[in-house]
């Protein structure tokens, strides 16, 4: 077996070495933010120099960066935090957002909002006539992920925001998968939030921000303290913001390198697949350029993962975040994907240390144990 | 004498990492990077092994099951989670009434706020002078329809300790749930979450030597508590609480928790010497007042004020010293500390405190500075303040008609 | 918060600290502020026979602003005649000192001592015309 290939980028990423540095001397320091003294001021100035650089990265203004514990906060916040300052009427979100989009939604149906989801086409773009025709009700909010975390596919963020700005609704976009992956312009596409988190990016797990237009009146979900101009209290976890903000800077500088080694690698990788026979789902539609959601019909997604783990080849199946069931991904049934090939899908998240010899072997190894599960299918049957 | 300066007196603020925690926290940053949630590949089995070792750790100093521990973002969170959740999973059921302490931390106070906000009714309850609570004032402050009452262990400000036992089974008795907020307590007082009567308890890793941006809630399983979720998503953490796992930050918990409970025994008994230094030193000095009872209080913390010295004048006196003027969490504001004011002290000398926290990295040599510093500060101000002239001319100041401004 | 270089060189160095008796005649004290308030300040100005205030004097009890701001008040009492000391402005004191919006109120203390030290001056000072006048009188 050869050395270990992580290719679950998606998940989570290992840090950079650099951002690591940034940080060390940030967890040695004793330094509250809200502290009068001299290590209190020395942590605020670092806070806000990676809020700077967390809003150069999102084409935003430093102002407009809320550090929140990551991801799935941010989106938590976005969406109970903006409904709870707004008369319930309607929230619209896309079949396929992640968890912490679909189920914040969810629980505001206790406040008397009505939550739409709004389908996806097969290629799992968002189906713009059924926004348009769910606008037509009052609503206040609509949030539709900018790439999708299994699939990598690419909303049209512009053409969304145009129909819900006609209509008067604010629009929240989760765009932890996108950052650091395609260029992000906050206020140039006039959007009225948005989601990112640091451990996509090389950066620390546990933090994340919520970008905000600050004419979108909000309640703040967590109490008490005051921190982060009162929008989210609790004390500033300065090493992983400082962590932060380097790989936002980082990702950003390297981006355009980025986008052309993983987009090569990414064509060879599915040139592999399909000569494979698998179905990449998604691939009409513009996508991330790390990202490949594929299936093989009768070949079980779990335990070709399995398969591909005992050979040093990680990857995952479904999403992390849900894989603790065996249901298939709800971004696939969305899709309109049969519940049995979604059954099978399997994720490749290439990452910046991945190489061509590295996709090379992987599908070497994919395509030995494919003809040994089909064998020993065959055998069962 | 050399003694490097500023000299860190703000362990009640935050701890730095003990370099033990960041050295274990270090390969959980770069090689063991998984996503606990991975459950395809080694990378995060190895992920969720750690975190559940760590949640082993905490649960082992607070004498709880394993099980019962939620990560967090922090105290704030967890707090916000207990109360928030407990309020409205049993809000229907028992009642629509909140009972605390006008001392507690603000994560609690306004949260409580914020259900008052949302129809519950609140009690704080005040202190007495001491810091402490009045058991009976408690007993009558509970309602039959009192669905939770919330008590901080250790007062971040002033240190003292409530007898959570005594409370708790006032609690009990009465069907109330019970949350305590421990985050100052933790290292520092002994837990034992099998014998107390708490449903709910807060913890924070940055308070004991652990990272930021990591905490844990207590819930109780025998009987069981319940919550409604606060931070929805993936459904980690068995649906309390969903969120990717920071994984190096809970193993810096964990093992900060394990030090805790290894050495908390010799450590406090160090701490406690060298705040009776302290003690003993500052009151050497005419007119200054220590803040909270002095026995019912953790060694760390000395919380005292000077009589006739402006509050950020002196502040400004001891730039040489990282010390709080009322609690961290508020000082950006001028208002004189809440906590203080609970206990009945006036304005001016809720002003003119300051809460000195030692920790472990303390040494006796900075105590000794700080005492002299202080000694030379005091009688710098004290001789540029009209007050202190009044007093030593025998004018009772309380007695002057001031003109208001 | 951060301070201006004058503002911490005076509460490092404050000018003209402590006190005159207050009862002689040539001296006026100026008493403003309260504690509650978190300022209290003494000035008292002493006056030599060419009707020039010849020494000041101060003791505060506030910020380092109010020091600062009252320190400062003391250097430029000294040579002036009651008329000109009334001319001396809060946004003078605030402007020298660079003092940020939220401690103009210590300058406008400032100003309230030095006004209220010249009314208990000029009391005393009539008053004791009065008894001149009265004395010449008989």
């Amino acid at each position: 077996m050869s050395a270990a290939v992580y290719l679950d980028h998606n998940a989570t990423t290992v840090m950079d070495p650099r951002v690591l540095d940034a940080m060390l001397p940030h967890l040695g320091q004793p330094v509250n933010p809200t502290s009068r003294h001299g290590f209190g001021r020395a942590a605020r100035h670092a806070i806000n120099m990676a809020r700077e650089q967390v809003a150069v990265a999102v084409g935003a203004h430093p102002s407009q960066v809320t550090f929140t514990s990551g991801g799935t906060e941010a989106d938590n916040l976005a969406i109970k935090g903006i409904a709870d300052t707004h008369t319930p009427s309607q929230i619209i979100v896309s079949a396929i957002e992640h968890p912490a989009v679909l189920k914040s939604a969810q629980a505001l149906r206790w406040n008397g909002w009505q939550v739409t989801t709004t389908g996806v086409n097969v290629d799992g773009q968002l189906d713009l006539d059924q926004l348009q025709t769910a606008l037509k009700q009052q609503s206040a909010l609509v949030s539709v992920m900018t790439a999708n975390n299994e699939t990598g596919v690419l909303q049209d963020i512009a053409a969304i925001a145009e129909l819900t700005k006609q209509r008067g609704a604010l629009l929240h976009t989760d765009a932890v998968q996108a950052l650091g992956k395609i260029p992000l312009d906050f206020n140039a596409l006039g959007l009225h939030a948005m989601s990112v988190s640091g451990h996509k990016i090389h950066g620390p797990q546990g933090i994340g921000a919520l970008i905000l237009d600050k004419h979108v009146d909000i309640q703040c979900l967590q109490i008490g303290g005051g921190q982060e101009r009162g929008l989210r209290s609790g004390t500033e976890n300065v090493a992983a913001i400082v962590g932060f903000g380097l790989a936002c800077e980082l990702a950003m500088r390297e981006l355009p390198q980025q986008a052309t080694s993983l987009t090569s690698l990414q064509i060879q990788l599915e040139n592999g697949l399909m000569d494979l026979g698998a179905t990449i789902f998604g691939s009409r539609a513009p996508r991330l350029p790390n990202t490949s959601f594929f299936a093989f019909s009768d070949i079980d997604g779990e335990t070709l993962v399995m398969a591909l783990d005992r050979q040093g080849f990680f990857v995952a199946s479904g999403s992390a975040c849900s894989s603790d069931s065996v249901e298939p991904s709800h971004v696939l049934l969305a899709m309109g994907v049969t519940p049995d090939l979604a059954r099978g899908a399997v994720r490749v998240s290439l990452g910046r240390d991945n190489t061509v010899a590295q996709v090379a072997d992987f599908l070497l190894t994919l395509r030995m144990e494919l003809t040994r599960m089909k064998r020993m299918t065959a055998l069962a049957v | 004498m050399t003694v490097k300066t500023p000299i860190y007196l703000d362990y009640s603020a935050t701890t730095p990492v003990d370099p033990r925690v960041a050295e274990k926290m270090i390969p959980y940053l770069t090689e063991h990077f998984g996503n606990p949630a991975s459950r395809s590949h080694s990378y995060g089995w190895t992920a969720e092994k750690a975190v559940e070792e760590a949640r082993e750790q905490v649960a082992a100093l607070v004498k709880a099951d394993a099980k019962e521990i939620v990560w967090t973002s922090g105290a704030t969170e967890s707090n916000n989670l207990a109360i928030k959740g407990a309020a409205h999973f049993y809000g229907e059921s028992k009642g629509h009434h909140i009972l605390t302490i006008a001392t507690e931390h603000k994560a609690v106070i306004d949260t409580v706020r914020e259900l008052e906000r949302q129809g519950f009714s609140a009690s704080y309850l005040e202190p007495e002078a001491d810091g402490l609570i009045d058991f009976e004032k408690f007993k009558a402050a509970l309602r039959p329809d009192t669905v939770l009452a919330s008590v901080m262990l250790v007062n971040n400000e002033i240190g003292v300790i409530q007898d959570i036992t005594a409370l708790g089974n006032l609690c009990r008795a009465n069907g109330t749930l019970f949350h305590v907020d421990a985050a100052q307590a933790t290292g520092k007082v002994d837990i034992d979450l099998e014998s107390l009567p708490v449903d709910l308890m807060s913890f924070s890793a940055h308070k004991t030597y652990g990272p930021k941006g990591i905490g844990a809630l207590y819930v109780r399983r025998k009987p069981r508590v319940r919550l409604e979720a606060q931070m929805h998503g993936g459904g980690h953490e068995r649906g309390f609480r969903s969120g990717t796992l920071p994984v190096h930050q809970i193993v810096g918990m964990g093992e900060a928790f394990r030090i805790a409970r290894e050495e908390m025994t010799l450590e406090n008994a160090r701490i406690r010497r060298l705040r009776d230094k302290l003690l003993t030193g500052l009151t050497t000095i005419e007119e200054v007042y220590v803040n909270g009872d002095l026995k019912a209080r953790v060694p760390h913390n000395l919380n005292i004020s000077f009589n006739f010295v402006e509050g950020e004048s002196l502040i400004m006196a001891v730039k040489d010293l990282a010390v709080s003027s009322g609690s961290a969490c508020t000082s950006s504001s001028l208002e004189p500390s809440y906590v203080l004011r609970a206990l009945g002290r006036s304005d001016e000398l809720a002003h003119s405190s300051i809460r000195f926290s030692i920790g472990r990295f303390t040494t006796e040599e900075e105590i000794d500075y700080t005492i002299e510093l202080l000694k030379a500060k005091i009688g710098k101000l004290r001789e540029l303040s009209p007050l202190w002239e009044m007093y030593q001319d025998g004018i009772d100041i309380n007695a002057v008609k001031w003109a208001a401004h | 918060m951060a301070y201006s270089e004058k503002v911490l060189d005076h509460y490092e160095n404050p000018r003209n600290v402590g006190s005159f008796n207050k009862d002689e005649k040539n001296v006026g004290t100026g008493m403003v502020g309260a504690p509650a308030c978190g300022d209290v300040m003494k000035l008292q100005i002493k006056m030599g026979d060419n009707g020039i205030i010849e020494d000041a004097k101060f003791k505060t009890y506030g910020c380092g602003s109010a020091i600062a701001s009252s320190s400062l008040v003391t250097e430029w009492l000294k040579g002036k005649s009651l008329d000109q000391a009334m001319t001396i402005k809060n946004s003078d004191i605030a402007e020298e000192l660079a003092l940020p919006p939220v401690k103009i109120h210590c300058s406008v203390l400032a100003e309230d001592a030095i006004k209220a030290a010249i009314a208990d001056l000029r009391s005393k000072q009539g008053e004791t015309m009065d008894a001149a006048l009265c004395r010449h009188g008989h």
